[in-house]
C-alpha cells in the first residue's frame, strides 16, 4: 500500500505530544520500519488523537498527517475516524471549552435557563461552550465537562459558571448492597485498604478452584449482563473459554452514556480495585491474557481512579506475567472513549479500539467468535463483572437465591429527577419501581411518569409503581430494564420537551451508517416538532425492524411510550 | 467438496453451498430482492437495508445481501412487515436525496407504494466540480459505501475517500474535505463505476446532461480491449454522435471486475484528435481492433 500523505508538517509541540503514545519513525537509513508492523498498530489511532487533543487542544492537518505517517494510515481514513468523535476537535478552538448538559434530567432542573444565562456571560454557543447530552452526573441536577489544553479534562457538578475549578460533588450511594458497600468507606486509591476490606479474596478462591469451576459458578449464579441485553454471562464466558482460536480478549464496557445512567461511574470511581480484580478473574476463567477497559471520554475522574489502580496492581504483582505468583498472565489496558454514545454498543466499541469508526456491524457473528482483532472476545459491562467477585466468594447457587427467573442477585439503579435524594440504589432483584424511588428519598413532587432504562427505555405511568424492576417485570409493561436508569418525572415537568430531547439524542448519536436509523431518527425529531404523531408509527416500524443495531431499534421506544401514556399533546 | 445447506424461501425449498447468503438463496428460487448497497464485486456492508427479509424466529428483519443461510431457515421475502420496511427505506431515501438517476428505484417506489413526498423534498443538488474528469454531487448520495470500498481494499487500494462525520452529518469526504486533485485520488474512476445513484459521474456525461444533450436513445456501446498496456482490460466505449462519451468495463470481466485505471477510463480523447477520416465513423475504426 502506497499512502499519499498531506503536505503539511506537524509542529514541535504536536510531535512532542505524540511521542509518548506513538514513537516517531526511526530515521536510521539502515532500518526500514513501517509496513505490516506499523499497520498492526492502527489500534493506537484513538490514543494518538487524544494525545493531540489534550496536548495541543485540537487535531490540525499537520498533526493528523504526523499520526498518519507514524501509523501508516491514509489521511482520509484518519480524518474519517477523528470526525466521528465529539471530543476530538478538527478545528482550532479556545484553550478551554465547556460542554454543558442539557439532557433529560438537567433539563427538568432548568438547564435551558442556565444556558441562556451562560450565553449572556460566556458568549455565543459553539465557541467557548457547547451543549452536551447526559454527562452521567444527573444526581447533582446540573453538570458540565471542561476540556482544557494540557489536561484530561474534569467534571463540574453541580454546574455553575463560577465553579469551573471545583471538583465535582461525589454521587451518593443512597442504598448500599454487596456491590457498593465499600464505596465511600474504603479509600479508592489504597490497595491495602481494599485488601483489608476483603479485596483479592475472590481471586485467590478462583485460582484455587480453577477456570472451569469459576465458569460453573457463574453459570449456576444465573448472572445475566447488566449492559442492557441481559445475556447469561456464564454462557458467554464458556463460549470464549472453549474456543481453540487464540488469543482470547476481555473487554470491560465502561462507556456508560445512556441518559440518566451513572452507576458504572460510581463503581469505578469508588471501588476501582474491585473492577481490576473482577477482570482478572474473568481473564483467568476465559483464558484471556489481556483485558481492555473502554472508559467513557467524559469520565476523567473514573479514568484517573482506574489508571491508578491498574498501575498499583501491576507494581504489586497483581497484574502482569505471573499474577499473584499463581502462574497465569493477565494485564489491563485502558482505552478512553472520545464522545460517541454508539461506542457503547459492543461491536462499535471493538471497532473503536481497533482504530476504526465506531460503526456497529451485523450480528451474527458475535464477539464471542469474531471480536477484538477478529479473535474470540468477552465483552461485559462494569456492573456485570463486579458481580463475579461475590459469586466466586459465596458460590453461584447461593447468589442465585436472590431474585427469580432471569433476574438474580442484586441490581444497581441510577435514580434521579423528582426524588429527594438522587443517587445510586442497590437492591435485591424484586424491588419495585416505587421501592427504588422510596430508597432515593421518595418523590419530591407528585409524579407524572418514570423513565426506566434511559433514552432507549420507556416511560411508565404513576399507576405502575408496583411493577418489579426485573427483566420480567419491565417486559410485562412493554418496557425494558436497559441500563438501570430510573428517572422520576414530576408533574411540573414538560414531558413533551423531554421526549423531543430524547429524539434529538438519537439523531445526534446515530452512527449514520444505516438508512432506517440515520434518516429515521431525523424524521422522528421533525415529526415530533411538527406535532405530526401520525407519522411516528411508520418510522418506529422501519427503525425497529430494519436498523442494524440496538440504537436504531430502540430509538422510538421512549417516544411511543410517552404517547401511549397520553403525556404528549400534538394533533394526530 | 463443500457442504450444502437447505432452507425455505417463500415456501420453496432450496439447497445451496455452505456460506451462501439469503440473497443468493432468493435468486436461486427466482425471487427478486431489491438491493442498493450490495454489489457482487464488493464486500457487503448491509447499510441501505432495502434487501431486508423476514426469518422465522428472528426478532428483527435481516439483510438478505449479507446474512448467511443456515440449515432449516424459513425465509419470507414479501410479508407485510418486509414490504413496510422497504417502502419506508425508499421514502426515507427519496425524501433525503435525488434518486432520479438510480435505475430501478422508480419502479420499486411504485411496487412498494412509497410516497417520499410526505417527508419533504430533498435539498437542491450541489454538484462539486473540482477536476476535469468526474463530478461529485452528494445531493444524490445514499451513503452506500460502494465508492469507499472501490477506492479502498475492494479494488484500488488508494483510500482517497471515506465516510466522515457521524449520524445525519455523515458524508463522503477526503481528509479535511480537500478537493480531489489535492487528495490521494488517482482518478481511476472506479468509484464512478459502482455508484448506484449518479452521485459520481464522468465529467463528459455530466457536461452533456447539463447542456441537455445526453441522449441515451442515440447511444451505442462498443466493446474493445484497452490499447495502453498489456493487462488486457475490456472496455465498453459509450458512443454518441460519433464521439466517445464515457468508458466502462463489464462487471463480470474476469480481469477488470469492472475496474480500470485513469488511462483506460479517461484516456480516450486521442480518438477524437485523430486526423480527419480516421474517426468517421468511429465504429469503422473500432471494428479493426
Ligand atoms: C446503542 C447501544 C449502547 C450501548 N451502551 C452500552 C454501555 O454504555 N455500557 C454497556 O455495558 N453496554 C452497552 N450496550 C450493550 C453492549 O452492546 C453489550 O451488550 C454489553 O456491553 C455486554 O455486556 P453484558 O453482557 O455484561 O451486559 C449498548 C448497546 C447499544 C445497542
Ligand atoms: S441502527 Fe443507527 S447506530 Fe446502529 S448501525 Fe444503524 S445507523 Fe448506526
Ligand atoms: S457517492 Fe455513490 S457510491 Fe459513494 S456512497 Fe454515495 S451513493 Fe454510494
Ligand atoms: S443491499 Fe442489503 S443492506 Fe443494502
Amino acid at each position: 500500500m502506497d499512502i499519499r500523505f498531506m503536505e503539511v508538517k506537524a509542529t514541535e509541540a504536536e510531535r512532542a505530544a505524540l511521542d509518548p503514545v506513538v514513537e516517531a519513525p526511526s530515521t536510521s537509513p539502515r532500518l526500514v520500519v513501517g509496513g505490516r508492523t506499523a499497520r498492526s498498530r492502527r489500534h493506537l489511532l484513538l490514543p494518538a488523537l487524544w494525545a493531540l487533543q489534550t496536548g495541543v487542544g485540537w487535531v490540525s492537518r499537520g498533526g493528523l498527517d504526523e499520526i498518519c505517517r507514524r501509523l501508516e494510515i491514509p489521511p482520509a481514513e484518519a480524518y474519517a475516524v477523528a470526525s466521528f468523535y465529539d471530543l476530538i476537535s478538527l478545528e482550532e478552538r479556545p484553550e478551554r471549552t465547556v460542554r454543558i448538559c442539557d439532557d433529560v434530567v438537567c433539563r427538568m432542573a432548568g438547564a435551558e435557563d442556565r444556558l441562556a444565562d451562560l450565553a449572556a456571560r460566556l458568549g455565543p454557543e459553539g465557541e467557548a461552550w457547547e451543549r452536551s447530552s447526559c454527562l452521567g452526573r444527573c444526581d447533582r441536577r446540573s453538570a458540565a465537562f471542561v476540556q482544557e489544553v494540557g489536561s484530561a479534562g474534569r467534571s463540574v457538578a453541580p454546574f455553575d459558571p463560577a465553579w469551573l475549578d471545583r471538583p465535582p460533588e461525589p454521587t451518593p450511594v443512597v442504598a448500599a448492597g454487596p456491590l457498593t458497600e465499600r464505596i465511600g468507606h474504603a479509600d479508592p486509591t489504597d490497595l491495602d485498604a481494599y485488601r483489608a476490606a476483603g479485596g483479592y479474596r475472590a481471586l485467590r478462591a478462583a485460582v484455587a478452584m480453577g477456570p472451569d469451576a469459576v465458569i460453573r459458578e457463574v453459570k449456576d449464579s444465573g448472572l445475566v449482563g447488566r449492559g442492557g441485553a441481559a445475556f447469561p454471562t456464564g454462557v458467554k464466558w464458556e463460549a470464549v473459554a472453549g474456543s481453540p482460536r487464540r488469543p482470547h480478549y476481555l473487554i470491560c464496557n465502561a462507556d456508560e452514556s445512556e441518559p440518566g445512567t451513572f452507576k458504572d461511574r460510581v463503581l469505578i470511581e469508588g471501588d476501582p480495585y474491585a473492577l481490576v480484580e473482577a477482570m482478572t478473574i474473568a481473564g483467568y476463567a476465559t483464558g484471556c491474557e489481556r483485558g481492555y477497559v473502554y472508559v467513557r471520554g467524559e469520565y476523567p475522574e473514573a479514568l484517573a481512579a482506574l489508571g491508578h489502580a491498574v498501575d498499583t496492581c501491576r507494581r504489586r504483582g497483581l497484574l502482569g506475567d505471573d499474577v499473584m505468583g499463581a502462574g497465569f498472565a493477565f494485564d489491563i489496558e485502558i482505552r478512553r472513549g472520545a464522545g460517541a454514545y454508539i461506542c457503547g454498543e459492543e461491536t462499535a466499541l471493538i471497532a473503536s479500539i481497533e482504530g476504526h469508526r465506531g460503526e456497529p456491524r451485523a450480528k451474527p457473528p458475535f464477539p464471542t467468535t469474531h471480536g477484538l482483532f477478529g479473535k474470540p472476545t468477552v465483552v461485559n459491562n462494569v456492573e456485570t463483572l463486579m458481580n463475579v467477585l461475590r459469586i466466586v466468594d459465596e458460590g453461584g447457587l447461593s447468589y442465585a437465591e436472590h431474585g427469580e427467573g432471569r433476574s438474580r442477585g442484586t441490581k444497581l439503579f441510577a435514580v434521579s429527577g423528582a426524588v429527594a435524594e438522587p443517587g445510586v440504589v442497590e437492591v435485591p432483584f424484586g424491588a419495585t419501581i416505587g421501592d427504588v424511588i422510596s430508597a432515593a428519598g421518595g418523590p419530591s413532587e407528585p409524579l407524572a411518569a418514570v423513565l426506566v432504562g434511559g433514552a432507549a427505555g420507556s416511560f411508565v405511568g404513576p399507576d405502575d409503581l408496583d411493577v418489579p424492576l426485573t427483566f420480567e417485570g419491565m417486559a410485562s409493561v412493554g418496557g425494558a430494564l436497559g441500563s438501570g436508569a430510573v428517572v422520576a418525572v414530576g408533574r411540573s415537568s414538560d414531558v413533551e420537551d423531554l421526549v423531543r430531547r430524547i429524539a434529538r439524542f438519537f439523531r445526534e448519536e446515530s452512527c449514520g451508517q444505516c438508512v432506517p436509523c440515520r434518516e429515521g431518527t431525523r424524521r422522528q425529531e421533525e415529526a415530533l416538532a411538527a406535532g405530526r404523531f401520525d407519522l411516528l408509527d411508520d418510522l418506529a416500524a422501519v427503525m425497529g425492524d430494519a436498523s442494524i443495531c440496538g440504537l436504531g431499534q430502540t430509538a422510538s421506544s421512549a417516544v411511543r411510550s410517552g404517547i401511549a401514556l397520553g403525556l404528549l399533546g400534538g394533533e394526530s | 467438496m463443500s457442504r450444502t445447506v437447505t432452507l425455505t424461501v417463500d415456501g420453496h425449498e432450496v439447497a445451496l453451498p455452505e456460506g451462501s447468503t439469503l440473497l443468493e438463496a432468493a435468486r436461486a428460487v427466482g425471487v427478486e430482492v431489491p438491493t442498493l448497497c450490495y454489489l457482487e464485486t464488493l464486500t457487503p456492508v448491509n447499510v441501505c437495508r432495502i434487501c431486508v427479509v423476514e426469518v422465522e424466529g428472528s426478532r428483527t428483519l435481516v439483510p438478505a445481501c449479507s446474512r448467511v443461510a443456515e440449515p432449516g431457515m424459513v425465509v419470507r421475502t414479501g410479508s407485510a412487515r418486509v414490504r413496510r420496511a422497504r417502502r419506508m427505506v425508499l421514502e426515507l431515501l427519496g425524501s433525503a436525496v435525488h434518486l432520479d438517476l438510480a435505475p430501478e428505484v422508480a419502479s420499486w417506489m411504485e411496487e412498494y407504494g412509497a410516497e417520499p413526498g410526505r417527508w419533504g423534498t430533498p435539498p437542491a443538488p450541489e454538484p462539486r466540480v473540482d477536476n476535469d474528469l468526474y463530478v461529485r454531487d452528494y445531493g444524490r448520495c445514499i451513503l452506500c459505501y460502494k465508492c469507499v470500498e472501490a477506492c479502498g481494499v475492494d479494488a484500488q487500494w488508494t483510500f482517497a475517500i471515506a465516510v466522515a462525520g457521524r449520524g445525519d452529518e455523515a458524508h463522503i469526504s477526503t481528509e479535511y474535505d480537500v478537493d480531489l486533485p489535492e487528495s490521494a485520488c488517482v482518478f481511476c474512476g472506479n468509484c464512478i463505476a459502482v455508484c448506484p445513484t449518479g452521485a459520481l459521474m464522468a465529467k463528459s456525461e455530466w457536461d452533456l446532461r447539463q447542456a441537455g444533450r445526453w441522449t441515451p436513445e442515440t447511444q451505442h456501446t462498443t466493446t474493445t480491449v484497452c490499447s495502453y498496456c498489456g493487462v488486457g482490460c475490456n472496455l465498453e466505449l459509450w458512443v454518441q454522435d460519433g464521439r466517445v462519451v464515457k468508458v466502462t468495463s463489464p462487471l463480470d470481466h474476469d480481469v477488470t471486475r469492472g475496474n480500470l485505471c485513469i488511462k483506460g477510463r479517461f484516456g480516450y480523447t486521442y480518438l477524437h484528435d485523430l486526423p480527419e477520416g480516421y474517426l468517421t465513423p468511429i465504429d469503422h475504426l473500432l471494428s479493426r481492433f
